[in-house]
Order: C-alpha cells, then structure tokens, then sequence
C-alpha cells in the first residue's frame, strides 16, 4: 500500500535581497530572485525522505500563484517530486488566507484521496502561518504545526513527532490522513539533481483555474471574497540616522558612548 | 477585479511599475496592465501622477453585524501559567474595548483543567470578564480541543474582537478558528486602533503615509489592524469590514502591560464546554520542557546582540560578558542563528522575537530589514560594526565604525565609571 503524500508550495521573492532604497525610500526590487519559500523546501524534504525509505511513495505538490510559479514547482520535481499543479487564475487574486485556502483545499482535494500532507509553517512574504492550518480545517484533517521530528510507523498509518514550543517541544502521536507544518529544523532540504532537472523539464505541470477547481470567484476565492481587506499599505517611517560617535582610540570613542548613555538617562 | 488601469488615462509612464512591491504590473502597448500578483495593496494609486488606476472592489451587501459585542482575549495558560502576552492583550483589549465604547467591555477566555484560579490574576491586568472553559480533556493544548470549545462560545456568544497573543500556540489555534467561523484573521499585528482618529494619530506620528483622505470624525469602529508585510519592507494596515468577529494575533513584548492592580473585581462566568474524547484526533503524549536557559528578551531593558560580525560562535562569549556587565540579556541577529552560532531561542526579528527594550546594542549586525523590524522601536539603539554603510547604522542614536573586539571590551571596562565620565563632562562645561 503506497502512501501518498501531498505538498504545499509556494514561490516567494527573497525577501532577504530587498534593500531600501536610501533616498527614495522605496523598495528596490530589481534583481530579487523568486524562490521555493524555505518551510516549503522543508516540507519537501520530509516527503522526500520517506519516498527514500518507502520508494513507491507518491508525492504531489501543490501551489497557487502566478503562471511563474511553474519555475518553483520545476525545481520540485527535480529535487525528486512525482508530479505537480498549479493553481493559477487572475479570479484567485488578491485572496486572503481564508480564500487562498479554499483554493488550495479544493485543488488537493480535485487530486483524491491521500495520506499526508506536508507544508511549511510560513511564507516569508507572508509570515502569516495561516494557511496550512485553514488548509486542514477545510478538509477536516487533524493537525500539527511547527514540526521538527517526523516518524511514521511501519503501518504506514501511525505517526509520532515532535512540535517546538518557545521553550521546549511537545511528542504528539497522530494518523494519517492529517497535515503537518514544517520548520526549519526538520532537515535539510536536498539538491536537485542533474537527472531529476532532466526528467522535470519533460513533465507537463497541470494550470487549474477557478472554473477547473470547482470555486466560486465571488464567494469562495479572489479579493473580493476574502474576508481581510488592504485598508492601506504605507513603507514604515525611517528612524532619523543617530550620531557617528569618533575618537583616536576605542577607549575615547567608549568613553565618549556612556557620556552620551548617561547624559540621557539611558543608564 | 479590484485594481485596474484605466487606459485612456494611463500614458504608460513605469512609475506604478517601480512601485509595486509585488511585481503585479506589467508593460503591455505602452500600458499598464495589472497581473495576477496583484494583492490590491494600492501602493500603484498612491503613485500614479495621471489618475490612471482605479479600484473596483465590490461593496458586499453588509451583513448585520450589530449582534457582535465586546472584545476578547485568549488567556493563554500553560501548566497554570498565563501567559505574558496574554496580559499585555487584556491591556490592549481594554483599550480598544474603550475606544468603541462606554459599554463594551474586555473579556479574557481561559481554556484549560482546574484553571479557574487564573481568573483573579486576569482581573488584575484589567479584564472586565472572564469566561472560563474547564474539562479534564482540555488539560493539555490540543487544537481539535481547544478550536472546539473556543469556536462553539464565539458563536453563542458572539464578540466582535478576538485577540490571540501570536505564540507557537496562538498561532495553531487562530487560523483554525477563523477557518471554522469564515471569519478574516490578521497575522502579528503590531498595532491596533478602533477610531479613525487614533489612526490618524499614528500614520501622523509614525508612518510616511498620507492622511488628507481619512475623516477623523467617521463613525466607523472597525479594527484597523497594522502589520509589517513583505519581510517588514512594507507595513499594511488591514480591516474585516464584512464579518465577525474580527480577529488577530499579536507578537508577544508588542503591546504593554497594565499596572497590576490587585484584588480587582469582574464578572466571571463558567461556560459548560461541549467536548468528547473521540474529537481529538492526536495524543500529546509529552510535554518537555528544554533544559536550555530560558531567554527573556521581551521584558529585558538592555539587549546585546551579535551577529556575522563576530566572525565565529566564540564571538558570542565576548558578547556573554558585555550583557554580564550591564545587566542584559544575550540577543542574536538571524545570520548568527543560521550559521548555527547560538540558539533560535536569542534571535531577535522578524522570524524572531520582537523586542523594545530601553536600550539595545547591535554589534556586527550589518541590519537586514528583518532585524530592523523586530527591534527598531528600541528606546535607544547603539550600533557597532567595521562596515560605515551598514543599514543599521540608518537606525542607531549611536553609531561606532570600528572593530567590535576592541571598542566592547573598552566600554565594558569603562562601564562602571560611567558617572564620573559624566559628571567630569559636566564640570567642564560649567568653567
């Protein structure tokens, strides 16, 4: 009985790589590469790992975003993925959590029946960390977030792992069919190879839109179904650049600091 | 759908284009066209010199939303414990619940075993009520438990705000639970305000944004909820105008505290939890708590944080003894943490702990956008680092080029004669 094992995805800007631009205070955009959100690669690597212990493991993954979001979903396959979909429609737009869910929900759902789902715990465009637990409300699956352990029995059904707290981690025992959030400690996401990059450029990527996901534009996904709304969006003021603080010698320019700390009652 | 271009109007000028923060437009025959990246952030109307982008967001037919009252809190307990973030909500939620008005009032939720001793100490943070939610199931954090118990009260009793601190916990229960109420849940936001008015106030004090636009004698009492969007690059202020309640999660050291006013009285009410064995579907077969120190970098008054600068993991022993001296506590940017230098549990910024202490030292941090964002609301930043164009030292009050093995021992050492550097300064100028 081969498990099957879904995947959420997701392309994102490197947020890493953005700069402010000094004078304008702008964003600079140009040249930020878009990659596989890094909890993704996790999630994938998870998948991955079991397919390396139990070889007729069948791992899907699933993603919503633009059409170029093929790109990340090809660096999946090579990294050892089966197959991937895209959700991707100019009705999803501007979807919130609870709309991007109910895409995403009714995509993995469109694909029938599985036994896991793995996605990251956060996008880092994002930050939210809703989506995989609205995913698993949607489908009524039992979950668990912020996972670094992972270990599935050989009844290829029960589950033991581990989730962090702020100040520990908890051992929860779950089964299948359930969805399971990944962070960074979890492992090390692989490379692709030079023959999984071979073999992904020769798969055809199914593109499902609305209509194909069996979603309604005005009550289930988009902007205008969403029930958050951008009431602005601003760039945060620049704090006023401080003092440069200089002397002949560090012992000076130390002096010349607590001078300042103490002038202001900051110490 | 939403953001359009107006095509007469547009004479293709690329200024929306640079700045969209999504790449969402497109050039098409020397026009604008706006593609499915596009998340209706309205950066691209603010920009346009020509009028040229409109927004066709549909009104919904506004549902009645006059039933829903009061503002909420989930107290956050574990093993008896409440957590700090959960009384710094009861504060927040206090004021806002002011702020709607006379009437409204702050209830704090607690959802446990034998918690009901909890009570008290919410009443003395400024709960007004408490609603306690008690069953032998619900002694550990599950979340079919809790998003059971917690779902079925807000539907009988229908707040209009539920505040969640934005912990490991909070963060697996909220999304749950605004998934099962079909309700908009706003991710660690940083600020919150009810009357446009007090927005006004604070895009005036702190943001760049222009507020010609907004009436500070509107009626609206929706929550405006504020959060750092795109890695902290762009901040967003985000609104539920359709359903209830309105939801959010907040960063833990965020918000403040109320005075603890002892022995204070409210109303408390025992909800009957509704819950079987057979809805949970996991077993949480063990707590541990790790034996690593715990780090407190919310309530600390003075953080020293290292970063890349350090060169190595034994750069944070020097920083060790910097924080020794002046009574902090050891912080970390998050290229230390991934280098594998010193633990997750010290990082400070976005995808770390948020921090505002009176004083924070930066040193070899060159200042990555999300760092910034998790600490630039420090009273005091003092920034050490070799690099004279590090973006950090756009937000220090102190700025040092220098090596930061040589200037932090000097100041270590010199720690304690701080007054009297002081007091000579004084005298000097006084002749």
């Amino acid at each position: 009985m081969a498990l099957k094992i879904i995947v959420c995805a997701k392309q994102v800007p490197d947020t890493n790589e953005i700069k402010i631009d000094p004078v304008k205070k702008t964003l600079i955009r140009e040249g930020v590469p878009s990659i596989l959100n890094h909890d993704d690669a996790n999630a994938l690597e998870e998948a991955l790992k079991i397919k390396d212990k139990y070889p007729d493991t069948h791992i899907t993954v699933v993603s919503m975003g633009p059409p170029q979001a093929k790109d990340m979903l090809i660096e999946c396959l090579a990294m050892g993925a089966d197959e991937a979909v895209l959700a991707s429609d100019r009705a999803l737009g501007g979807s919130d959590t609870w709309a991007t869910s109910n895409a995403l929900a009714a995509a993995i759902a469109k694909l029938g029946a599985f036994d896991l789902i793995f996605a990251g715990r956060q996008a880092i465009d994002g930050d939210t960390a809703q989506v995989g637990p609205q995913i698993a409300e949607k489908l009524n699956l039992p979950q668990v977030t912020y996972v670094t352990d992972f270990e599935i029995q050989a009844d290829l059904k029960s589950i033991t792992v581990k989730r962090a707290l702020e100040d520990g981690y908890e051992v929860i025992e779950i089964k299948t069919p359930c969805m399971l959030t990944a962070i960074k400690e979890l492992n090390t996401p692989r490379y692709m190879s030079v023959g999984g990059i071979f073999e992904a450029c020769k798969k055809d990527i199914p593109v499902w839109g609305a209509a194909e996901l069996g979603v309604d534009p005005d009550k289930e996904v988009g902007l205008d179904a969403s029930p958050t709304k951008v009431f602005r969006s601003f760039t945060p003021a620049p704090k006023g650049k401080g003092e440069m603080l200089e002397g002949e010698t560090e012992k000076d320019v130390a002096r010349k600091l607590l001078v300042g700390l103490k002038s202001k009652h900051v110490i | 759908m939403a953001i359009y271009v107006i095509e007469d109007k547009c004479k293709g000028c690329k200024l929306c284009i640079k700045a969209c923060p999504f790449e969402a437009i497109d050039m098409a025959d020397k026009l604008a066209v706006i593609n499915e990246k596009c998340t209706s952030c309205k950066q691209c109307i603010a920009v346009c010199p020509f009028d040229a982008i409109g927004n066709d967001e549909k009104e919904v037919e506004k549902a009645d939303l006059s039933a829903y009252k009061d503002v909420w809190v989930y107290a956050e307990q574990r093993a008896g414990a409440i957590m700090n973030v959960a009384l710094e909500l009861i504060g927040e939620g206090r004021r806002l619940a002011r702020e709607i008005g006379p009437d409204t009032k702050v209830w704090a939720v607690l959802i446990g075993d034998k918690i009901e001793g909890l009570a008290q100490e919410c009443f003395d943070y400024g709960a007004d009520g408490v609603y306690i939610l008690e069953d032998a199931l619900l002694g550990k954090f599950t979340t079919d438990g809790y998003t059971k118990v917690f779902s079925d009260l807000i539907t009988e009793r229908k707040p209009e705000i539920v505040l969640f601190g934005a912990t490991h916990i909070g963060r697996d229960l909220a999304p749950r639970v605004a998934a099962r109420l079909n309700t908009g849940l706003t991710a660690d936001c940083t600020r919150l305000d009810i009357k446009v008015s007090s927005y006004i106030d604070y895009a005036e004090k702190y943001t760049t944004q222009d507020t010609s636009d907004l009436d500070a004698a509107s009626d609206d009492k929706g929550l405006k909820q504020t959060r750092p969007a795109f890695g902290g690059n762009l901040m967003a202020t985000i609104i539920t105008p359709n359903t209830r309640p309105q939801m959010a999660t907040v960063r833990p050291g965020v918000m403040t505290r109320r005075e603890k006013a002892e022995g204070a009285k409210g109303e408390l009410v025992k909800a009957d939890p509704q819950i079987a064995a057979s809805d949970i579907r996991v077993n949480v077969k063990d707590i541990v708590k790790s034996a690593k120190e715990l780090v407190s970098l919310t309530d600390a008054d003075i953080i020293c944080s290292g970063g890349r600068g350090l060169g190595s993991p034994e750069g944070f022993g020097l920083i060790k003894e910097f924080a020794d001296k002046t009574g902090g506590v050891v912080g970390s940017s998050r290229a230390a943490v991934d280098a594998g230098w010193i633990d997750h549990a010290h990082q400070v910024g976005q995808t770390g702990t948020t921090v505002k202490p009176k004083l924070y030292f930066a040193c070899g941090i060159s200042g990555a956008i999300q760092h910034l964002a998790g600490m630039q609301s420090s009273d005091m930043i003092v920034a050490i680092n070799k690099d004279p164009d590090a973006p950090i030292f756009e937000v220090a009050d102190y700025g040092i080029v220098g090596d930061l093995y040589k200037v932090i021992p000097e100041i270590v050492a010199e720690w304690d004669n701080a007054e009297a550097l002081f007091e000579a300064t004084i005298d000097r100028s006084a002749e």
